[in-house]
């Protein structure tokens, strides 16, 4: 075995590492954003909704959750055109994602809402609090405690699956260790970098998130 | 040569299916192994022992599964390795697997009150057969729910092992794609068939789960 590690040709594209890093932060907030914000509006549905809007969210949630991000990617990127609905990579990318992450919110926050004790609401219904001073004061902050750890690993994990979109040429971070190592042949040294950088940022968001939740609720707390 | 997508299509799909079930079982196998040494290594009452363990689970659920695929897959050609996408798959799925199955055992084991390892040592039983005899028994109820909600994930993410030419389900779907040029049909019907697997699992899970937590002591 005489194999010698080279990792300056990796480094030497290393603008291309930078640029596919951006388009993964990117991809990593607008799915974060977008996917609290149907979680948030599909729990809402859920457990406060009409009947037949809580059934719609359900069989969304169900739907998406028991089928691989790959083939939803799939559907929407080469399947949504031939309903001509012709979307680029990138865009293509950040719906797929957002709806997927969107369905995972849902049951957090779901399960968020749902853990808050009737006899608090009673309560606050008992001080004479309008139904939105019970929801803002005695439901939501509580829960959002509850759900922010979980809440905060589907994020972090979301953040590595956000690989995939490579897999319809999307230029993120990992389609950029393709392009090098399709030049390079460097093949273990790209993906090990690459793997690195994955690793700290995943790190980075953890750590993020500890800090947000520090902030938010610990200093608030008795 | 573009034909229609027709019922042999939707059978040759069904079919694939098979190795998306054969990849699980070995990622589950393999996964378990990895998984219930490293429960034991974070649960150990030695730390640098916890150490390993925590750095694996930071090291695995900090990177990509495809990260894994690919190092397996592209990276290992240079040692002179041919590596065929089974052993790749099998590989990359076991590492994986293990870090989330560790964490989930490892749950299940702390949530054993320590006053049932005390009574054990009390009783002059070793480290193993406490384990054995009591803590495994009760833990092994509490894991169950969660380990069955993780084959659903496991499931799903075979799917990533078409990246690499592993043909399961998904690559079975983008080869007949290919010839019969219906996207969009062909990834419904590859969507549906992982829903046909992968629903019952998830209801098991939360039946179990509900179960656990109401039901008789």
């Amino acid at each position: 075995m005489s194999y010698s590690f080279q990792f300056r040709d990796v480094f030497a594209a290393s603008d291309f590492l930078l640029d596919g890093l951006i388009l993964t932060l990117e991809l990593s907030l607008v799915t974060m954003i977008a996917g609290l914000i149907i979680g948030m509006g599909g729990a809402a549905a859920r457990v406060y909704g009409p009947r037949p809007l809580a059934r719609a969210v359900a069989v969304y949630v169900e739907a998406i959750r028991n089928t691989p991000l790959i083939v939803q990617l799939f559907l929407i990127f080469f399947g949504l055109p031939s309903a001509g609905v012709k979307l680029d990579a990138d865009t293509a990318a950040m719906v797929a994602l957002s709806i997927n992450l969107g369905a995972y919110t849902v049951e957090i926050v779901r399960a968020g809402l749902e853990a808050i004790p009737r006899s608090q609401i009673e309560a606050g219904q008992s001080l004479g609090l309008s139904a939105l001073q019970i929801f803002r004061y005695v439901v939501i902050f509580p829960a959002l405690r509850l759900m922010f750890p979980s809440l905060a690993s589907q994020f972090v994990l979301m953040m590595l699956a956000t690989s995939v979109v490579s897999q319809i040429s999307a230029q993120d971070l990992f389609q950029a260790a393709s392009i090098i190592q399709s030049r390079t042949f460097r093949d273990f040294e790209v993906y090990a970098v690459v793997a690195g950088v994955y690793l700290a940022l995943a790190l980075l968001f953890r750590l993020l998130f500890a800090g947000l939740y520090h902030v938010i609720f610990a200093r608030r707390s008795r | 040569m573009i034909r229609e997508f027709n019922l042999n299509d939707v059978l040759y799909l069904v079919a694939a299916m098979r190795w998306t079930l054969a990849l699980t079982a070995i990622a589950f196998a393999g996964g378990g192994l990895v998984g219930l040494m490293i429960a034991l290594l974070r649960v150990s009452s030695l730390p640098p022992l916890r150490w390993i363990g925590t750095i694996y689970v930071l090291a695995v659920q900090g990177t990509p599964l495809l990260a894994w695929l690919f190092v397996f897959f592209f990276g290992l050609s240079i040692v002179g390795v041919e590596v065929s996408p089974w052993i790749a798959a099998a590989a990359s799925y076991s590492i994986y697997a293990g870090a989330f199955l560790g964490e989930i055992w490892r749950g299940a084991l702390q949530a054993i009150p320590r006053q049932q390892w005390e009574a054990g040592s009390s009783l002059g039983l070793s480290f193993g057969q406490q384990l054995r005899y009591i803590i495994v028994p009760q833990a092994t109820r509490l894991a169950i729910p969660p380990t069955v909600g993780f084959l659903v994930q496991l499931i799903k993410n075979t799917s990533l092992a078409a990246v690499i030419g592993f043909v399961e389900l998904t690559r079975e779907g983008q080869l007949t794609t290919a010839t019969t040029f219906r996207p969009f049909t062909v990834y419904l019907t590859v969507a549906a068939l992982y829903f046909l697997l992968c629903f019952p699992l998830t209801q098991a899970s939360r039946r179990l789960e509900r179960r656990m937590l109401h039901g008789a002591h």
